[in-house]
């Protein structure tokens, strides 16, 4: 008698790691710049990172008196290719709908710039980067980085470009803790901001999940303890668990209900195995192998560790209002029905916080069956309120725009 | 907050090319250089006026998502939130006005509300849809029925206007929340002005629409 199998996962050996993304994580094809031994980064954790380098891609051009950037801060799996093809994968940008020229986020009005955050792994320093001291992957020998790392590491970034103020700081979900530290830290630096989808730290069923998935890498007997590079394998199995558990929660229960329901895949009847019967199951398994082999696990690790760390009113006396107060920045907060990862009162929260400091604030709840990754989707609520704040933000801090240069030529 | 969400309110004082008389008074009220909070911005008409004023900076809260969209891709700083639940987190003396445009009717708890307008700003403007009017009584009357009409479109079972009251309600509100009426505008259906000199029963008969601009009592 033969039990029950899971026929549609076979892959139980470990094929040789596919070296796209570990090439680059180490060697990126996207703009680089590399800060030495005379610029050390001092990290939270207590000691200085030196050299190390950020990866970043920009769009559009930067004005004469350098007052048009927008920095974007990635979520947690994304990069710097917001609007250009990444290499690892080939597909387009993963806010193309939202930068561009005439989009949202105009190019041909505005310098976007987009850096991969430090600790990453599409070229910004992480712990797949090569350890000028031994010569191998950093692996866990890397520092734990914190999300005001992060920040200051972007702040660099921005300094080497020539760039001392922003017109607009723009992030969801992990992006939006980034965009939200930008504001708090350097809120004469920053004239308007934007938090998507984000919370100003993460609640303890935000901490649980990730630990689960960090718990999962960790079980792969692929991970050595995170010297999994000099094995020639990646932890595919505990990686893929990781996503596949974190998927669940950017989706809302209306969506998949809606998309997968109870249908079988590609099956008439149950096999009475342990075979992915269910499209649900099909699908998350589909999403959880395409993740492992454009990420970095210990990556994974690292990153999901900075959202778990930040804790914006922990840094004020556990008052948040105090890291605003007297701030000129013009906010904007969007947060979406369905999307229980970082729910409306989180972002509620941020706006209370901001009202008692005086701030001017847009707060807008877009209603969306889409769950977390619907600031990802096409939603047009979301693109007018985008479109209409950066608008009056680009009017209010004397950006002139193209119609309006139309006009007067027109005139 | 946004009265017109499904059923189409007639507005007293609206014009054929659609300014409204009401606003007009409104923006007539607030001095220049000024800090306004509006309460109930609706689709941001009344804000995009008063911040159209010189060196107005103008916030609102809005209940309605469509409301705060439309307020948020006009380019104004709107917010969505409820005016029951959601002044507590403004401080004291944080505005030089707050505005409560048709708004009052409609919260849980219309006195907190008018108590918090006098404590974030230091003055408050409310406007509301008169339930003393004579053609409000007459139907009550005549008809028996709860008045519904082009002003007052909804049956008793789906308004949102949970809290109506008359001019001569609101004037007795006042005393008990320590405010004091500066000025008082009535507008009749047509929109004509209430003369300043007619006395508050005159008010309560004739205003389809009251406008009343508040400070603290000094104690």
């Amino acid at each position: 008698m033969i039990g029950p199998t899971d026929g549609d996962n076979q892959d139980t050996s470990s094929p040789p790691r596919d070296d796209t993304a570990l090439r680059e994580a180490q060697h990126p094809s996207s703009k680089h710049v590399t800060f030495g031994e005379d610029m050390p980064l001092m990290l939270d954790a207590g000691v200085a990172l030196s050299p190390f380098t950020i990866a970043f891609e920009t769009y559009g051009t930067l004005n004469a008196d350098c007052s048009n950037a927008i920095l974007i801060c990635h979520a947690l799996t994304g990069d710097q290719y917001a609007a250009s093809i990444s290499p690892v994968t080939g597909k387009p940008g993963w806010w193309e709908n939202m930068i561009g020229p005439g989009k949202p986020i105009d190019t041909d009005r505005f310098f976007v710039v987009c850096g991969n955050v430090l600790g990453g792994c599409s070229g910004s320093t992480g712990p797949a980067s090569i350890n000028p001291e031994t010569g191998k992957p950093f692996g866990l020998d890397l520092p734990v980085i914190t999300v005001p790392d992060m920040v200051r590491a972007q702040k660099m970034l921005l300094d080497h470009l020539g760039i001392e103020e922003l017109f607009c700081v723009i992030g969801g979900s992990m992006g939006g803790m980034l965009a939200i530290q930008w504001a708090a830290e350097h809120g004469d630096k920053v004239k308007s901001a934007i938090f998507i989808a984000t919370a100003a730290h993460h609640t303890s069923q935000n901490i649980a999940f990730y630990e689960v998935g960090r718990q999962a890498v960790m079980a792969d007997p692929d991970w050595h303890g995170g010297r999994y590079y000099d094995y020639d394998v990646t932890p595919r199995k505990g990686l893929s668990v990781a996503r596949m558990a974190a998927h669940v929660t950017y989706m809302s229960e209306q969506s998949l209900q809606s998309k997968f329901g109870r249908n079988l895949q590609d099956r008439k009847v149950k096999t009475f195995s342990f075979d992915a019967d269910f499209q649900i199951e099909s699908y998350l398994r589909h999403q959880g192998m395409t993740f492992v082999d454009r990420f970095d696990a210990n990556s994974y690790l690292y990153v999901t560790r900075a959202m778990d760390y930040y804790d914006l009113a922990a840094d004020y006396g556990g008052q948040m209002a105090k890291a605003f107060m007297g701030t000129k920045t013009r906010f904007c907060l969007v947060s979406f029905t369905s999307d229980w990862h970082f729910p409306t009162s989180e972002s509620r929260k941020i706006v209370h916080a901001l009202n008692a400091a005086g701030a001017s604030v847009s707060f807008v709840e877009i209603d969306s069956d889409k769950g977390h990754d619907a600031f990802l989707l096409d939603e047009p609520e979301f693109f007018d309120a985008m479109r209409g704040f950066i608008g009056s933000a680009a009017r209010d801090f004397g950006l002139s725009s193209k119609d309006s240069d139309d006009e007067e030529e027109a005139q | 907050m946004s009265l017109t969400e499904d059923k189409k309110a007639l507005v007293v004082g609206r014009r054929a090319d659609n300014t409204r008389i009401d606003f007009e008074i409104v923006v007539d009220m607030i001095a220049p250089n000024s800090k306004i909070l509006d309460v109930g911005s609706d689709d941001g008409s009344l804000l995009e006026l008063l911040q159209a004023k010189d060196g107005v900076e103008g916030r609102g809260i809005e209940l309605s998502q469509r409301g705060v969209n439309r307020c948020v891709s006009r380019g104004l700083s709107v917010i969505q939130g409820d005016a029951d639940e959601d002044l507590i987190y403004y401080p004291d003396d944080s505005f030089d006005y707050v505005v409560l445009s048709q708004t009052i009717q409609a919260t849980r708890n219309p006195r907190k509300v008018l108590e918090h307008l006098l404590r974030i700003g230091r003055k408050a403007i409310v406007s509301f849809p008169n339930f003393g009017h004579w053609k409000v009584r007459t139907d009550l009357l005549f008809r028996g029925t709860m008045p519904v009409n082009d002003y007052l479109p909804y049956s008793w079972y789906d308004t949102p206007n949970i809290h109506f009251c008359t001019v001569r309600d609101f004037v007795n509100l006042c005393g008990e929340a320590n405010a004091t009426i500066e000025r008082a505008h009535g507008l009749q259906g047509d929109g004509k002005p209430i003369s300043f000199s007619a006395p508050w029963w005159f008010w309560n008969l004739f205003a389809e629409q009251a406008i009343f601009l508040l400070s603290r009592k000094q104690d």
